[in-house]
């Protein structure tokens, strides 16, 4: 699928992640390349650790005392094009500068309970951004890259509760891409969606890779594989193949991994 | 065929349990609203108890109230966030959250005292602040109760997502967590209010009662339901007569909030 040089964007290295309490660590020792406007597809059965290493990736986790990083997650800072060590940031405002650089959509859609405009308003707000008029043009601008502009732009007052579930997720990406992040990270975007819903992001997420690099946690396949350019797959916290989906799908180096597409197990 | 004879056997006693809670309710609203009507005059809202009117006594009771609920909502909501957002699961929380509970079923009564003990023995008077301090610790553990079960209530991703938009903690939980929750918190507020506007007990000891028109907190303060309490026990008919009166318009008042309260729920769900 993609032939040309990429461009790592985000490194893994030997991360070890362990939730509070939990005697031992969910992710053991994963090592991962995030490449620069790609696609990466992450698959495995149910509590392989996707959405826990996903999680990582923009430290959502410390939302909750007590959990444990160790090992590196590098993210490529494109100011000077080195990479920076996230696990290393350690103040509020370090996170948020980090969240802004590196966004997520969840599973379920999570509008605000405002309108519509200020749903995609909020986060450039908390970016200092009070201006009337450039707050205008940025919420339609991300309104139109996310394609849900022409449902939304005759009723951007109303609240954001009243749209379908799939509506409410492509606010969701229209709200993440109003911040103009650098990467994207998805966690099972589809999953509570019906299939024209999904077929709609799909086709969005497919759009996006032009501006922002993606990271996708999905259960299906079929869309792993219509979708990414690099998948990986895991397996009880370890990464057991990474490389370019056609490969992957087509000829997997690993036993697990085949026994997995393959619908053997999981 | 046993257990449909069964069947018809608990049918018949559980309507026949419901038919007499019901029927009892209903008396009461009945004889109330006989008696409450029949005595009701202009004049019962327009004198003040001294002249056989309930003017000072409504005027005295919302005042109390309402200062109890300026007091209680921002400490009660304050409260609740602490413990839902902030408190986690430690020790302390637990201990919080089960006395907070607890308090929630305190005898009225004895928190009448304890106000007392602490803001009327040392003044040497009676007094309306006194009132409002005993009513506000009544609502609190009840708004602190329904803020943190509300908050409980709003999915955890809408807080992740927006802290993965970059927001800070607590503007999270202030600009959407709590206003997810809004409608709940509200409730609860609505209802704590419902409750506290109907009590006797923590102003019996606090505020105890005066028979003019008073707007000083720091002296004894009129309210409707001491004066039912006193005025029942009075043996003239006029006084007794003022006593329904006055309960039907404290039962009025209370039915009309928890409507109110219902009402603001339904909408939302």
């Amino acid at each position: 699928m993609t032939k040309e040089t990429a461009n790592p964007i985000m490194e893994v290295k030997d991360l070890f992640f362990t939730y509070p309490n939990a005697p031992e660590p969910t992710l053991k020792g994963n090592n991962l390349t995030i490449y620069e406007n790609k696609i990466t597809a992450m698959i495995g059965p149910s509590g392989c650790g996707k959405s826990t290493l996903l999680r990582a990736m923009n430290r959502i986790h410390d939302l909750y005392a007590g959990c444990k990083y160790e090992g590196e997650i590098n993210l490529r800072n494109l100011e000077n094009n080195k990479m920076e060590n996230t696990l290393n940031l350690k103040k509020e405002n370090q996170l948020i500068g980090l969240r802004q650089k590196v966004g997520m959509i969840f599973q379920k859609p999570t509008p605000f309970p405002m309108s519509i405009y200020d749903n995609v308003a909020y986060g450039l707000r908390l970016k200092g951004i009070k201006s009337k008029s450039e707050l205008d043009g940025r919420v339609e601008k991300a309104l139109k890259e996310a394609a849900i502009w022409k449902e939304a732009k005759e009723r951007l007052g109303h609240s954001a509760m009243g749209l379908s579930g799939g509506q409410q997720q492509r606010l969701c990406i229209a709200r993440s891409v109003a911040l103009k992040p650098e990467v994207l990270l998805f966690d099972e975007p589809t999953s509570a969606l019906d299939p024209i819903s999904t077929g709609a992001i799909e086709e969005l997420i497919s759009e996006l890779k032009k501006d922002v690099t993606v990271v996708i946690v999905t259960h299906n396949m079929q869309q792993a594989s219509r979708l990414s350019d690099y998948t990986t797959f895991m397996y009880l916290g370890d990464i057991i193949e990474f490389g370019n989906t056609e490969k992957i799908f087509l000829s997997p180096e690993q036993k697990l991994t085949e026994d997995y597409i393959t619908g053997r197990f999981g | 065929m046993n257990r449909l004879i069964l069947n018809k056997i608990i049918l018949a006693l559980s309507t026949l349990s419901a038919f007499v809670g019901i029927g009892f309710l209903f008396w009461i609203l009945a004889t109330l609203t006989y008696k409450g009507i029949s005595s009701i005059q202009l004049s019962t809202f327009t004198n003040d108890l001294v002249e056989g009117g309930i003017r000072n006594l409504l005027v005295g009771q919302f005042m109390m109230a309402l200062l109890a609920t300026v007091v209680a909502v921002p400490l009660g909501v304050m409260a609740g966030i602490y413990l839902r957002e902030y408190g986690g699961e430690k020790r302390m929380t637990m201990v919080i959250r089960n006395l907070s509970d607890i308090m929630t079923s305190a005898p009225s009564i004895v928190i009448g005292v304890f106000v007392f003990a602490f803001l009327v023995e040392p003044f040497g008077t009676f007094n309306g602040w006194a009132g409002s301090v005993a009513l506000a610790i009544m609502m609190l553990p009840i708004i602190i109760g329904t803020t943190d079960n509300m908050l409980a209530l709003v999915p955890k991703e809408l807080r992740e997502a927006g802290i993965a938009l970059g927001g800070s903690k607590h503007k999270i939980v202030l600009q959407i967590v709590l206003k997810a929750a809004k409608v709940g918190v509200t409730t609860g507020i609505l209802l704590s209010f419902a409750r506290i506007i109907g009590e006797t007990a923590p102003l019996l000891f606090t505020s105890a009662n005066n028979q003019f028109f008073t707007m000083d907190m720091s002296g004894q303060f009129p309210s409707l339901t001491v004066s039912i309490y006193n005025l029942a026990t009075y043996p003239d008919e006029a006084s007794r007569e003022l006593a329904w009166a006055a309960s039907f318009i404290l039962t009025a008042i209370v039915l009309f909030i928890n409507l109110v309260g219902r009402f603001v729920t339904r909408n939302k769900h």
